[in-house]
């Protein structure tokens, strides 16, 4: 298989109309990457995805595959293979008809294609299933003939548009193990559009958080989560609180914020704001629920939060206590269940702490919705 | 089947469920199966003045068939040439119309099918319209276009094309034009409404694996429109081939439909027996055609209705 071919986005405005559907992207994928857009619907990673495609021209700037500029070349002729949300297989073509229907075009004999099917077929662990239709498969089967279909085609570069989205919970969570092993196995350029952020997480080499035809910000998973760049991708990527306020002093890497409800708090500036946040700046910290723990009374602090404790939950693997937050947020501590014993804490009021490097301050900006 | 007329009165009451079932039965047996059969029953018995119907001579008899295919007894001729001609000739053309309309309007179902916007309804009430006008009057309307001193002739003259008018009616151009224009919507309609419910993505998911336009078409949309198809083609066939208003309007001087026989023979001749004879020829052959071409391919009767 190809070593993998890089894709680039250069300056990549996409408009419908007055409309803005991506606004000026530059993204690098190396080859052989698993690489993700994640953002909520509406936010443009779909169009994105259809300009790398090719069904799609962009308004400005280039889509450059394997260095070459695409613009102008059809979907049919490009290097890429697209997997539809709905899948999109053929109904009235059997499965290894489904498959190799890309080898059909090029003028490949029956016997040829059967045997490719099979080589596939056995890859995606459906050996024997080519003479069925698709309809006499179940989604998860489905959705690996739709896989196979596309690597039949030999592409540098896979596109997936939401393809685990219509699977249910179990199924999905198979089938992320179950696409990065295939994409570890071919070794293609896979580019993958999700609003779920557990697949984009686990699966992805890098991923590119979007919102509203922006990019937020570019890096792997545990950047994303740990060190977000804007406030909506704090807030879009796992659960966060929020505390809102002004910055009171900067010091190195680290600011104060003065809050409205919680007095001043302590937190870490993320990588991406470094040096651009000025006192006086309207801020936001968060801080995530697992990073939050009770403290003992009466502590008070920097990096102690009181808070008034409005209902409380047990979810299994973790106690769940939610008190009043600001704007209408709640604050949610999330203390993992290792077997101790948890006090009710209802209608009280309790302090909070957190370690400096679990808070990170990031300009205010737009929160993603709930 | 009594599980079913159980099911149906329960869900909507004796008596509504009678009034339905009562004039469903009423359409179906009272006014197309009772009639057909009485037609068929004619076309077995002999033309006689009406004092000597039911007497000794009404008998059943392959007469009117034997007319058909051999023309009057001492007739001095070995087979009717001329009828059969004109049967196999009406045959061939409703066929050649059917094919002409499906190339025809399959672009156009595809467009209207896969296109989205309120263009298309436009587009839709376009073709309609033209359909509150009798069918006379359409078939009339075409024949001041194709006349001798019509519209075309006056264009493709005054533009040089011809040095004088061509006979659009001689030729069986009008007719053929009628036809196809007389039965384009219900070509159109069953292939749209197939073509619409294709899912956009099968088309791009081809496109994006290779497929150059005419093998997404091949591969593609006309299995899937496959029903459609057979539907429409199967309407305009029969239609054409049963058609009266079109051939009497547009035909030519020389080319007789095999309906204008039939009416000949019920009306002219005053000979009902004879005239249903060629009536059931006409429709066994239609249906027939019709089943072969379906079974050639791979059609299901089921999908006709779709």
């Amino acid at each position: 298989m190809s070593a993998g071919v890089g894709v680039d986005l250069e300056n990549l405005w996409i408009r419908f109309g007055d409309f803005v559907a991506v606004r000026d992207a530059n993204v690098h994928i190396k080859g052989g990457d698993f690489f993700s857009f994640l953002g909520p619907s509406g936010c443009g990673k779909t169009t994105i995805l259809r300009a790398v495609s090719g069904f799609l021209d962009p308004s400005e700037g280039k889509v450059l595959i394997g260095g070459n500029n695409m613009i102008g070349i059809g979907p049919n002729k490009r290097p890429t293979a697209l997997i539809f949300q709905n899948l999109a297989l053929f109904p009235l073509m059997k499965v290894w008809e489904n498959i190799t229907f890309s080898m059909e075009i090029r003028g490949a004999s029956s016997a040829e294609r059967r045997k490719r099917a099979d080589e596939l077929l056995d890859m995606i662990a459906l050996p024997d299933q080519g003479d069925k239709f698709p309809s006499e498969l179940s989604g998860g089967q489905r959705q690996r003939v739709a896989i196979a279909r596309a690597l039949c085609a030999e592409p540098d570069v896979l596109l997936l548009d939401e393809p685990l989205s219509a699977l249910d919970l179990k199924l999905r969570q198979h089938m992320r193990t179950e696409l990065r092993e295939i994409q570890k196995r071919v070794g293609i350029t896979f580019i993958y559009i999700t609003h779920d952020q557990g697949e984009a997480l686990t699966m992805s080499d890098d991923i590119a958080v979007m919102r509203a035809g922006v990019i937020d910000q570019i890096g792997d998973g545990k950047a994303i989560y740990n060190d977000p760049a804007t406030a909506f991708a704090a807030s879009f990527v796992g659960e966060n609180n929020v505390f809102r306020g002004k910055i009171k002093q900067v010091n190195g890497g680290e600011a104060l914020i003065s809050t409205n409800r919680s007095g001043d708090l302590v937190a870490r500036i993320s990588s991406a704001n470094q040096g651009k946040l000025n006192v006086g700046d309207d801020a936001m910290m968060f801080i995530r629920p697992e990073a939050l723990a009770i403290a003992p009374d009466g502590a008070s602090g920097d990096h102690f939060v009181t808070a008034n404790v409005t209902h409380e939950e047990f979810e299994g693997n973790s106690y769940n206590i939610f008190s009043e937050g600001e704007g209408g947020k709640e604050i949610k501590v999330s203390i993992p269940n290792l077997g101790q014993s948890f006090e009710n804490h209802t209608g009280q009021s309790i302090t909070l702490e957190y370690e400096t490097k679990n808070a990170v301050v990031v300009p205010a900006g737009e929160l993603a919705a709930e | 089947m009594t599980g079913f007329l159980k099911e149906f009165f329960n869900r909507n009451g004796i008596g509504v469920g009678a009034i339905m079932l009562g004039l469903v039965l009423f359409w179906t047996i009272g006014l197309i199966v009772l009639p057909q059969l009485s037609m068929l029953d004619f076309s077995f018995r002999p033309n006689l003045p009406p004092p000597e119907i039911g007497g000794p001579k009404d008998v059943y008899t392959l007469e009117n068939y034997k007319y058909l295919v051999f023309g009057p007894e001492g007739g001095g001729q070995d087979y009717n040439a001329v009828d059969l001609r004109v049967f196999y000739r009406t045959l061939i053309a409703a066929a050649l119309v059917t094919i002409f309309n499906l190339i025809l309007c399959y672009p156009i179902s595809y467009y209207l099918g896969q296109s989205e916007g309120n263009h298309i309804r436009i587009f839709a009430l376009m073709l309609i319209i033209p359909y509150w006008i009798n069918e006379i009057l359409r078939a009339f309307a075409l024949r001041i276009i194709f006349g001798e001193t019509g519209v075309l002739n006056t264009v493709l003259i005054g533009s040089g094309v011809f040095d004088q008018p061509f006979d659009f009616i001689r030729n069986d151009i009008a007719l053929y034009a009628g036809l196809g224009y007389a039965y384009i919507l219900l070509m159109i309609f069953p292939m749209y409404n197939v073509i619409e419910s294709l899912d956009r993505n099968q088309i791009e998911a081809a496109r994006d694996l290779g497929a150059p336009w005419w093998r997404i078409h091949w591969r593609v949309v006309i299995p899937y429109a496959k029903p459609g198809i057979s539907s429409g083609c199967t309407m305009v066939f029969m239609l054409s081939a049963g058609a009266l208003a079109a051939p009497q309007i547009l035909g030519g001087p020389s080319s007789l439909w095999f309906t204008q026989l039939i009416y000949q023979q019920f009306n002219d001749n005053n000979d009902w027996p004879q005239g249903a004879a060629y009536a059931v020829v006409l429709l066994v052959t239609c249906i027939a055609l019709v089943l072969a071409v379906m079974r050639l391919f791979k059609v299901n009767m089921g999908d006709i209705g779709k």
